[in-house]
């Protein structure tokens, strides 16, 4: 009894999250069956039954192939356009799954940034420690998945660099990333070694402020803003696809150009 | 075979031709819902004609059927060219035809009896769809791939000018639906010839 009761509360666990996922997200289960309703379409394909979910298999599955095309079509020589510092954008929007009343508080002190996975150094970095590594700054256009973009400045450890002081094994085709704020995302092996890939800790000259995701947040130029973690917590270098808050509801995973 | 024996349209025309019209409605459509997540215009399209449901689910539908144009649009054109049609329907075009042709068609005077002819405003709307199309997919590109084709960014103004490109082009493609659709409707023997061997 004493050995099943965990194993039994761990899947208990794992159910509770799932179904807790699906009531949080309800337009997961209904964009397709919103448009399928829709009479146009339906007359112009000539049928009023499709099943939704081979359809949404479909239009992932395309999006997994995108993924593919995209990876390929990456060149890491490519460097994001930057811009003087008389263009940032004032204020820099503040954008997250959550509202503004929800910003999470880090405290800075006790903080420590775990490195798990395929590395050689697992221990956990202080935010001193990451400010005593060779610092990089760049103004950039943020561009996010709604379409709109904004001109911000980041600072902070050229990601690269870092991943060359954890050891990381850079042939591995994941780096994956927790988040504070719950959120979670991952990306590919080649734009996390991107020259313009930074571990941001400073915006506009100042330490991060919460709300752009105190105490880190990895900054991609060549990334939409969903793929911009921030409040980072825990970095991990895996070959086991890690998917990602907005990516597992149906955004596309590479998400940049 | 005669000529006249041949069907009015080739089938690889007929084919590709409703395969565009599924690519562009589908587009246009899952593209309307992406504009509403960020609007730059005054205005919002309205929920009902766009598809997908949520800005997830229009992208996953864009970016789907963006294939379906380019692989269909790269079909059509090289079997346009290959063949010789493409000079053959299209050219010569002079702006003073197409004048002269526009005047004739608003009089009611344009003739109609030869299929296999395009009058100038034809040869001129059917050409202007083909660029914009082009346009459409190269601004497309520039809003995917911003950083990878800094070239065709530049030269479409910028990521924020490029967002605008894509919109007009897109509105200057509906609009050239609406009046193909009102003329077939006009003379709705095109429909059938677009259709079968007729």
């Amino acid at each position: 009894m004493t050995i099943k009761a965990p194993r039994l509360g761990i899947d208990g666990d794992a159910l509770l999250k799932d179904a807790l996922r699906e009531l949080e997200l309800p337009t997961r289960r209904l964009f397709l069956k919103r448009s399928l309703s829709l009479g146009g379409l339906s007359l112009l394909t000539g049928c009023t039954i499709v099943d939704e979910d081979s359809a949404e298999q479909a239009l992932m599955r395309v999006s997994r192939l995108n993924d593919k095309v995209q990876g390929w079509l990456f060149d890491p020589r490519h460097l994001a356009p930057t811009y003087s510092a008389d263009m940032i954008t004032r204020p820099f929007p503040f954008n997250a799954y959550y509202g503004e009343n929800q910003i999470r508080d880090v405290d800075g002190d006790s903080f420590r940034l775990e490195v798990t996975g395929m590395v050689a150094d697992r221990h956990a970095w202080a935010l001193a420690e990451l400010r005593a590594l060779p610092q990089a700054e760049q103004i950039t256009r943020h561009i996010c998945v709604e379409g709109w973009s904004a001109i911000g400045r980041w600072g902070g450890v050229p990601f690269a660099t870092f991943l060359t002081h954890i050891g990381a094994d850079t042939s591995a085709r994941y780096v994956g990333f927790k988040c504070a704020d719950d959120y979670y995302t991952s990306i590919d092996m080649p734009t996390a070694l991107h020259a313009q890939t930074l571990l941001a800790l400073d915006y506009d000259g100042e330490p991060l402020p919460p709300r752009y995701g105190y105490p880190i947040k990895l900054r991609m130029p060549t990334k939409l803003g969903y793929k911009n973690p921030k409040h980072i917590q825990a970095i991990f270098i895996t070959n086991t696809y890690p998917g990602g808050y907005w990516e597992d509801q149906g955004y596309n995973w590479f998400g940049g150009s | 075979m005669t000529e006249d024996a041949t069907p009015i349209h080739p089938r690889w025309l007929r084919v590709t031709h409703w395969i565009n019209a599924l690519a562009v409605v589908l587009l246009v459509m899952s593209g309307w819902r992406i504009y509403n997540a960020s609007p730059f215009f005054d205005f919002r399209i309205p929920r009902e004609v766009t598809l997908g449901g949520w800005l997830g689910g229009a992208l996953l539908w864009h970016f789907a059927a963006m294939w379906l144009l380019v692989v269909n649009g790269v079909v059509y054109l090289s079997c346009n060219v290959m063949s010789g049609r493409l000079w053959r329907k299209f050219l010569p075009l002079s702006p003073r035809a197409i004048v002269t042709d526009l005047l004739g068609a608003l009089r009611g005077q344009l003739s109609h009896a030869d299929a296999r002819h395009y009058n100038a405003v034809q040869r001129a709307a059917y050409l202007f769809v083909m660029l914009d199309a082009v346009l459409l997919v190269v601004s497309g590109l520039v809003l995917w791939k911003s950083v990878q084709l800094p070239v065709l960014r530049e030269l479409l103004g910028g990521y924020e000018s490029a967002r605008r490109v894509h919109f007009i082009a897109m509105a200057a493609m509906v609009a050239f639906a609406a009046v193909h659709l009102t003329m077939v409707a006009l003379v709705p023997r095109t429909l059938v010839t677009m259709i079968r061997d007729a």
